[in-house]
């Protein structure tokens, strides 16, 4: 089967994308459960152990406390409430820290630090998997063991007013609820106001056991401005005066019952320095958690640092508290300070309680449970604890049983503390099946792509696939059968685990079809890459590769990026590695633009000096790739004159400053944005654009930048879309100044803030506009005429939809962004890649590079805290899952997509070789492809290493997303391909 | 090609190389708590001097390029102070290169601007030696194949050793390490260094390497 090479890559690219979602699939674990049971029956709970028969503590101990509530406030830094922010904003809680009766830690939340999966260790005790992050937007009914159902099985009434998650995750659990959707990022009044409201009544009614309450207001704070903003020290006042009522409220109804209540005031997660939140950083781990109750003696310990305890205990320690069993996820142990004031008898009976039950979940989940030094730690303390109570039992001395008592006190919190590491420590299990064959499909493929690289860049872009005869050989069956073999024997081994034994037969048995046909297409693709290599050899008048500088640079970027992920640091300062290259990129075109403006032509016939300077690594990339650039260099040489036309005057001026123009462009763009991890917290232009103090800079920079748009993208457009572009531009401003973003020059103060609907939708008007005459000029030129002009008509207004799309979504102090990059586009344009007269393949690697670069310019970085969600509910009533990824894709990856969609523009419109498209689509699924092989057997084999979680993995799911955004690309270009070889 | 000429650009760098450790050794008799960490920056003073003046103690003893057609004093001065306001061009514009690869543009403008000084005292003081100060020739020079003696051929390999030097000193400053010489600008100063002895040492290797292969034009 004949293929062009654009389309041969884009299949190749699916490809890819499929084994590269097997792998994420086996590399993000499930968490940590009982499988056994499905459903939870009433289990009698562990009794007293006792050495005689003479204990009959059988049934739980009572509750501590008669009503439990929780303010849950949504990103509390934990220096909020013991910091100097929370003295001074929030003197209640901190009377209450300081002086009352009650208890302060700091739990440290797990990452990833997203809303619903810390409420979900919150309430189960448990540690949620890494992939709830992706349905965080989107969460399922829970139907793990938690606190919350524990209490309804045990016919508690459980109130709750606040996020709407917790009404997703418990749709059935509450008697009264009412959730506020987390969505509109840009409230934060109105959503803490529809719980405040509920307030006075319910805590009035005292028909409740459990109240909780969510408050989203500050974490809408950190996402629009920052911790640093004067809006945080309002919300935090309105925070404390509604503990202080509450706690008021408690108090009054206790001097009535004379039973003690329970206060909890906690946070899902913190906030990082930029706002955002979902990585590993101190600020956003460490939230507080502050127990209150008059059960507690009052206490004057040092509050400057609270004790350091687990998220995942407050679940154990809620459970203890209301006289629930505990979760039997949890991997929490009790917070020993809250049972502290009990009986010894109790205090041990709870312990154990809680020791039991970790036990239990690690004899669930651990083969060898028997040498873990925790469950040895277990059982000498139960025993202990058995000959403790016969003592008990035997009426001893008091100060001989707590003398003793104290020291298996002590060992069951050693005991406490070392299982619930194991069983934290648990969590990274592999499901290495998957992982493996994902990871066996990626190398296929990217093995079938660098063994086609000399065919498919040929002048002629087309190669033989070998489909059909693979399909009928021996080797095909021979295969198939192993594999299906080791499939078997691997599930019945592996149990129901692993995520391929748990697909269907028909779908396993596709992936195995696929990597036994991917094997064959490699092994006769080499055979012929052999076969050449002969045919070459044997004659000799065989050109030596000549390499250009560029080609050097572009090469060893490539590598050098692809090792640079090794290190974690590197993934944390990847932007680095990029803005490092692009800056080398643009010192290189200038010294080849100098050299040819003063010079003139060097391209005559030289001796083979550097051509030894190469570096001798012969991996096979290294090859092909020479290979490649060999055919297309020759295929240049070919093509045309060699000679540069060197500019005269003022456009020579202009050709020489343009390399030093990009390169100020890019360093301005630099210090818009900090991100990564060691230099986050620098200050940036965008911090201080978006401080509310500098309202009238940032509009009358938004108004510009959306000027300088226009004048950028006007000048190819059509008329029609000229003004279709005008008003949506427009339109952008209007939405921003709607949402309180900007201002008008006429507003003196935006007092009026609303969600912007009509304004957005009135862009996505023009933007559906621009891209349905894009389209129509595109069909047009395919079907009716065959002139290329309407084509780079069409070709051109599809890119500009796509800018206008991406002003709306974008935060207005990045639109600054775009503009450069439109810039940098048309100076490149002009300056450079027409005078110099590149070939595709480069042009394509310095679109890759640019479009990465411009990836981090945006503020992107390695870490999920900096990707705006808010992007996603532009001009959108209430949450629609597909547009809202949709348009958060775009809005995160538009600088790869706009670069990628300009190489389409450029290459159509400057070259006339029919050929220059599908090079490009195969170079650039090449280079985006090599980057994700590596880096998923970088990841495997980096497994266990300590930043896996908080390092790797986000950037694992960045590269998956990023291949799947490549596929897409590299479906456009073959389509444009179609269209191009058809007129 | 004359093994002579190899020998005696052999003796040249080394004497380079010499000096630049003399420029550790010799201050700490002179000056206390001196090290190449902490007095970073005196250092890097030093250094620079001592190779400065060792290049231009080569040029007058060796005069490699003798071409003293015109040896009135008035081309002589003119000539110095072009070297000069090349010299310093080349500082500055070293440090706008740095500030556009991400250095602070405001904080360390000092430091910063001392990597310039080490970087033209390693590449542009021996072109302007060796080429005088002339943008033409240093452009043939830096192109590819544009070399027509083996001074020229050292000059090459050594320029472009300390950039890449340079270049990849910038490397580990993002690791989270926490040594002291990852600062800025000190992993860059040690990496031209380094970069800079390399080619010093490379180059003459190389070149009686491929001495066989090496012809030039004007030869
Ligand atoms: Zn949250
Ligand atoms: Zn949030």
């Amino acid at each position: 089967m004949r293929l062009g090479s654009g389309a041969f890559a884009a299949c190749c690219v699916v490809i890819e994308v499929l084994g590269v979602a097997l792998f994420l699939r086996g590399f993000f674990p499930a968490p940590i459960c009982f499988s056994s049971r499905t459903e939870n029956e009433a289990e009698p709970p562990a009794p007293e152990p006792s050495s005689g028969a003479s204990s009959n503590w059988t049934k739980l101990p009572p509750p501590l406390f008669s009503k439990i509530v929780i303010v849950l406030i949504d990103g509390l830094r934990d220096d909020f409430v013991f910091g100097s922010k929370g003295v001074k904003f929030m003197p209640y809680t901190t009377y209450l820290v300081e002086k009352g009766p009650s208890h302060s830690f700091v739990a440290e939340a797990k990452p990833p630090t997203v809303t619903m999966p810390r409420i979900k260790a919150l309430m189960t005790g448990s540690l949620p998997g890494f992939i709830d992050v992706v349905r965080n937007l989107n969460s399922p009914t829970l139907l793990e063991d938690s606190v919350i159902s524990r209490a309804r099985a045990a016919g508690k009434r459980i109130v709750f007013y606040g996020d709407e998650t917790w009404v997703k995750l418990f749709p059935k659990h509450f008697v009264e609820y009412d959730g506020t959707t987390s969505f509109f990022v840009s409230d934060y009044t109105e959503v803490d106001d529809n719980v405040t409201r509920h307030l006075d009544k319910v805590l009035k009614r005292r028909d409740w056991d459990m109240l909780i309450l969510h408050y989203l207001g500050l974490d809408h704070i950190g996402h629009i401005s920052g911790p640093s903003s004067p809006l945080i020290g309002h919300k935090l006042s309105e925070m404390d005066g509604v503990l202080m009522k509450v706690h008021t409220s408690l108090l009054s109804e206790e001097r009535e019952t004379l039973v003690p209540n329970l206060l909890v005031l906690c946070a899902d997660h913190g906030m990082a320095e930029t706002g955002g939140h979902g990585a590993s950083s101190p600020e956003e781990v460490n939230t507080p958690l502050v127990l209150i109750s008059s059960a507690f003696g009052r206490k004057h310990g040092d509050i400057r640092h609270p004790k350091r305890v687990q998220q995942t205990d407050l679940a154990a320690t809620l459970s203890i508290g209301l006289g629930l069993p505990i979760p039997e996820n949890s991997v929490g142990s009790l917070l020993f300070p809250v049972v502290e004031g009990k009986p010894m008898r109790e205090q041990l009976r709870f312990l154990h309680l809680n020791t039991v039950q970790l036990s239990k979940l690690l004899q669930e989940n651990v083969p060898s449970y028997k040498k873990d030094p925790g469950f040895e730690q277990f059982k000498v303390s139960e025993r202990l604890h058995g000959n403790w109570i016969r003592l008990y039992l035997e009426e001893s001395s008091s100060e001989v049983l707590f003398n003793l008592g104290s020291k298996l006190r002590r060992q069951y919190l050693d005991a406490l503390r070392t299982l619930s590491l194991s069983l934290s420590r648990q969590m990274a299990q592999y499901d290495v099946y998957s992982m493996v064959v994902g990871t066996v499909v990626v190398l296929e493929v990217l093995t079938l792509l660098l063994l086609s690289v000399p065919q498919a860049l040929s002048s002629k872009a087309e190669l033989d696939v070998p489909l059909l005869s693979p399909v009928f050989s021996l080797l095909f069956y021979l295969v198939l059968l192993v594999l299906s073999a080791l499939h078997v024997i691997v599930c019945t081994s592996a149990g129901s685990r692993c995520y391929l034994c748990s697909l269907s037969w028909p779908a396993a048995g596709g992936v195995m079809v696929l990597i036994s046909t991917l094997l064959c297409a490699v092994t006769s693709a080499l055979a012929k890459t052999l076969a050449r290599g002969k045919l070459l050899s044997q004659t000799p008048a065989h050109p030596i590769s000549r390499w250009s500088e560029l080609d050097l640079l572009i090469l060893l970027g490539t590598v050098g990026h692809v090792l640079s992920l090794g290190a974690s640091s590197f993934v944390e300062e990847e932007h680095q590695t990029w803005y490092f290259l692009i800056n080398t990129l643009c010192l290189a075109l200038c010294h080849e633009v100098y050299r040819s403006c003063f010079l003139g032509d060097d391209c005559g016939p030289q001796h083979c000096l550097h051509a030894e300077e190469e570096p001798e690594g012969a991996t096979p990339a290294l090859q092909a790739k020479r290979a490649d650039c060999n055919v297309l260099e020759l295929d240049a040489v070919s093509k045309g004159p060699s000679s540069v036309e060197v500019p005269r005057g003022c456009e020579r001026w202009m050709v020489l400053a343009s390399p030093w123009l990009v390169l100020t462009c890019c360093r301005l763009l630099r210090s818009l944005n900090q991100t990564g991890v060691q230099w986050a917290h620098r200050p940036d232009l965008g911090h201080w654009l978006t401080s509310s103090d500098h309202k009238a800079e940032l509009s009358v920079l938004a108004a510009l930048s959306l000027i300088m748009i226009f004048v950028l993208v006007q000048r190819r457009c059509s008329p029609a879309s000229k003004v279709a572009m005008a008003f949506g531009l427009l339109g952008v401003y209007c939405y921003r100044a709607a949402i309180g973003n900007v201002l008008f020059p006429w507003q003196q103060d935006n007092k009026d803030i609303s969600k912007g609907i009509t304004e957005a939708r009135f862009v996505y008007v023009f933007v559906l506009g621009i891209l349905f005459t894009g389209t129509k000029d595109l069909l047009k030129s395919q079907v009716i005429t065959t002139d290329s002009a309407a084509r780079t008509l069409g070709l051109w207004e599809v890119y500009s939809g796509l800018v206008l799309l991406a002003a709306l979504l974008f935060r207005p102090h990045n639109l600054p962004v775009l503009v450069l990059s439109l810039l940098v586009q048309a100076i490149l344009t002009t300056f450079i890649w027409r005078p110099l007269r590149h070939d595709a393949a480069e042009i394509t690697v310095m679109h890759y590079w640019f479009g990465q670069a411009f990836f981090y310019f945006q503020g992107n970085s390695n870490s999920i805290t900096t990707v705006d969600i808010s992007a996603g509910f532009v001009g959108l009533d209430t949450y629609m899952e597909i547009p809202a990824v949709f348009l958060t894709a775009f809005a995160t990856y538009a600088g790869p997509v706009l670069w990628a969609s300009h190489l389409v523009n450029f290459l159509s419109s400057e070259t006339n070789s029919s050929s220059a498209l599908s090079h490009a689509c195969f170079c650039y699924a090449l280079v985006c492809s090599f980057p994700v092989s590596a880096y998923i057997i970088l990841v495997t084999s980096l497994r266990y290493h300590l930043f896996i979680w908080s390092v790797f993995s986000p950037k694992l799911l960045y590269e998956g997303m990023h291949l799947l955004v490549t596929a897409a690309v590299c479906v456009f270009f073959t389509a444009m391909d179609r269209t191009n070889t058809k007129s | 090609m004359k093994d002579t000429d190899i020998k005696r650009l052999l003796y040249a760098h080394l004497l380079c190389i010499f000096s630049i450790i003399l420029s550790i050794f010799i201050p700490s008799f002179f000056l206390e708590n001196f090290s190449i960490l902490e007095t970073h920056l005196t250092w890097l003073c030093i250094c620079s001097v001592f190779v400065t003046a060792v290049n231009l103690v080569l040029y007058l003893v060796g005069k490699p390029n003798t071409s003293s057609k015109r040896s009135s004093l008035s081309y002589k001065v003119t000539r110095l102070l072009k070297c000069c306001i090349y010299f310093l061009m080349s500082c500055f514009s070293f440090h706008v290169i740095f500030v556009l690869y991400g250095a602070p543009l405001t904080e360390l403008v000092l430091e910063t601007f001392s990597l310039a000084v080490l970087l033209s005292t390693f590449t542009t003081v021996p072109c302007l030696c060796l080429l005088g100060p002339n943008f033409k020739a240093w452009l043939r020079v830096f192109s590819r194949n544009g070399a027509t003696s083996i001074w020229e051929n050292s000059l090459q390999i050594t320029t472009i050793s300390s950039f890449v030097g340079t270049w990849l000193g910038a490397f580990p400053i993002p690791l989270d390490w926490g040594r002291p010489w990852q600062e800025w600008p000190i992993s860059c100063t040690l990496g031209a260094t380094f970069g800079y002895m390399a080619g010093l040492v490379i180059s003459p290797l190389w070149i009686y390497w491929n001495r066989k292969e090496l012809t030039y034009k004007n030869n």
